[in-house]
């Protein structure tokens, strides 16, 4: 990857329509790179993940041609909300083949354009129409579903196993849950505040997220990450390309996807797929993945550590760009990819690992810096455009590598010190199909 | 009448103009100006349950049917069902469920995709049946947040005027 732009995310960008946005992500990545110019771009990947958001079919080809890449060879991609990471990976592979030297990935999503309420019925028609959609079309109310199960199984089974009354062990099991879950949510926006492409930076106490108005139970808005207008660019090309270019390249040395059934329901009851540092014994008693965890992101998770080398992740990882659509699933993704063991999301949090050091959060993270993840705010403050989620995540992963954060965001707070290898994730329906990339620094 | 539809600087202002006229002017904090307009979209499909049939058919019946695998080896039981095993890719035949079973994971949405948002709140729960190896997932009614638990025994109503959709049924605490 040589460069990278992208638009502020926002909740509406009326004076933009999807060409433009894109546009503008596209001059920026370009502006940083004198030696690169349109006609050294091979061909294109674009991604955007809804038709019903977009109201214009085709809009892929509309980007191709306001970009003035026409006859260059282009693919749509949609993969669900792991689209950006989806088109990452596409542009990556198309490289990888040997089939183009240098790839655009370019992605974008307009949700403004409908009511917040109607952007939630199209969300929820990524989900089976027979059997889930009719019941209330909304996926706040699936990643309820996933959480109260997994608090059941980690919760409600560890701390608070010797509670005699089940109705009152789970429920102290769900006010503990949910009030870590509000410190990651703390985290996200409290980031933020020094990333000015966020759509929500704010100071937030775990009060307040608890406080926030109640989605579904126990989800409150302040752990959901909000719908948003926004577009994001990443440029990659092989080695010998990338030299002539930049003395900053960041090397992709791993790509994983996973995938899993769309329907919550179906989700089988079996053993957990094991990444190199854990033992079976580790979870002898686990049916999994059940509704609790996903399958898919520690499938994609074993593929790109594999690829890359990595046994141990939270020693050989400095941060992750993370898929936190809920911060509930964040916690969840902690334990996919291996950055704990699977129960010990919440530990991790209440530890501090993923917060980064030197901030102030208003509570305790003793081992804050160990292992930072959402340093740029991730998706619950920066915003979801979808189709320029994956790619977003790229860009901040790119700029912590090549350690220009601080010319980017005009404030140096984010950049980690001296970070050499990070990973994005990228996250589609209740789980059904995930990315992984991993992205190290490419120079001395 | 003006040519030129009211110009307005709040998003929510211009939302309440294009519901109310059709037609209104943005402008952003940069003095860049955006013509927009309403522009109503709807569309009646034509959904057919294919293979599923049975089970939405079963449901206006008041049978709550899943399938099981037909393999000998395999005999895996969908509470969803489907027509071919998830598991080893041969045909499943229908079977009826228990209208009995107890709630593996539960939620109250106070929200809601637009079309069922006057129907908040409402119970979501999946359900876990003795001998399937899945889920159903279903409105769980006739109690409230405060009520809900894992493993609390819930059992199935049927819809005496059927809609055909999965609707159809729901759960109650069971007595």
């Amino acid at each position: 990857m040589v460069t990278g732009g992208l638009t502020k995310f926002a909740k509406a960008h009326p004076a933009m329509d999807f060409r433009l946005m894109v546009k503008r992500a596209y001059d920026y990545a370009l502006k940083g790179v004198p030696g690169l110019t349109a006609d050294r771009i091979d061909g294109t990947r674009i991604s955007y993940f809804s038709d019903h958001f977009a109201r214009q079919l085709k809009a892929a080809s509309m980007v191709q041609d306001y970009l003035g890449m026409n006859p260059k060879g282009s693919v749509r991609i949609e993969w669900g909300g792991a689209t950006g990471g989806e088109c990452f990976q596409a542009a990556y592979e198309a490289v990888a083949s040997g089939r183009m030297d240098v790839c655009l990935a370019a992605g974008f999503e307009t949700m403004s354009r409908v009511a917040t309420w109607k952007g939630n019925e199209f969300i929820a028609l990524a989900s089976d129409t027979n059997f889930d959609f009719p019941l209330g079309g909304f996926y706040t109310g699936y990643y309820a579903l996933m959480v109260v199960r997994h608090i059941y199984e980690y919760l409600r089974q560890g701390k608070y196993a010797d509670v005699k009354d089940e109705r009152e062990a789970q429920r102290l099991a769900i006010a503990e849950g949910s009030r870590i879950m509000s410190k990651v949510s703390v985290k996200n926006h409290r980031n933020a505040l020094h990333n000015p492409y966020a759509q929500y930076p704010k100071r937030l106490t775990v009060e307040d997220v608890l406080n926030s108005e109640m989605i579904s139970y126990p989800l409150t808005r302040e752990q959901i990450c909000t719908m948003s207008d926004g577009a994001a660019v990443a440029v990659l090309c092989t080695e010998e390309r990338a030299k002539e270019f930049t003395d900053r390249p960041v090397r992709i040395t791993g790509v994983g996807c996973g995938t899993d059934t769309m329907r919550l329901a179906d989700r089988p009851f079996g053993r957990v797929p094991l990444l190199p540092h854990e033992r079976a014994r580790d979870y002898e008693d686990l049916e999994y993945p059940g509704v609790h965890s996903f399958r898919a992101g520690r499938t994609a998770g074993i593929e790109a550590y594999r690829m890359a080398g990595i046994s141990r992740p939270t020693a050989e990882l400095d941060f992750i760009e993370l898929h936190d659509a809920y911060a509930s699933s964040e916690i969840q993704t902690y334990e996919d990819l291996g950055l704990c063991r699977y129960g010990e999301g919440y530990d991790f949090v209440e530890q501090g690992d993923p917060f980064l050091k030197g901030i102030d959060y208003g509570f305790s993270t003793p081992r804050a810096g160990t292992m930072p993840v959402n340093p740029s705010g991730g998706l619950i403050a920066c915003g979801h455009p979808v189709g320029a989620t994956g790619l977003m995540q790229g860009v901040f992963a790119f700029w912590q590598l090549q350690g220009t954060i601080g010319k980017h965001f005009g404030d140096p707070t984010l950049q980690l010190n001296n970070p050499r290898r990070g990973a994005i994730h990228s996250h589609a329906g209740t789980g059904s199909s995930v990315t992984v990339s991993i992205l190290e620094r490419g120079f001395r | 009448m003006s040519a030129r539809p009211p110009t307005l600087t709040k998003f929510r202002d211009v939302q309440t103009e294009l519901e109310k006229s059709g037609a209104a002017i943005f402008r952003d904090s940069d003095g860049v100006e955006s013509l927009i307009i309403r522009y109503p979209y709807a569309i009646s499909y034509i959904h057919s349950y294919a293979e599923d049939t049975p089970f939405f058919l079963g449901l206006a019946e008041g049978r709550l049917r899943g399938s099981k695998c037909r393999r000998p080896k395999c005999k895996f039981v969908f509470a969803t069902p489907r027509s071919h095993c998830m598991v080893c890719g041969a045909p499943t035949e229908w079977i009826d469920l228990p209208t009995h079973g107890r709630v593996h994971s539960w939620t109250t949405c106070h929200f809601g995709g637009e079309a069922f948002l006057k129907e908040t709140p409402y119970n979501l729960a999946l359900v876990e049946f003795e001998g399937a190896g899945s889920l159903l997932l279903v409105r769980l009614k006739d109690c409230g947040e405060s009520d809900l638990f894992i493993g609390m025994r819930v059992e199935a109503r049927f819809e005496p005027n059927p809609k055909y959709s999965v609707t159809d049924v729901w759960f109650v605490p069971s007595a």
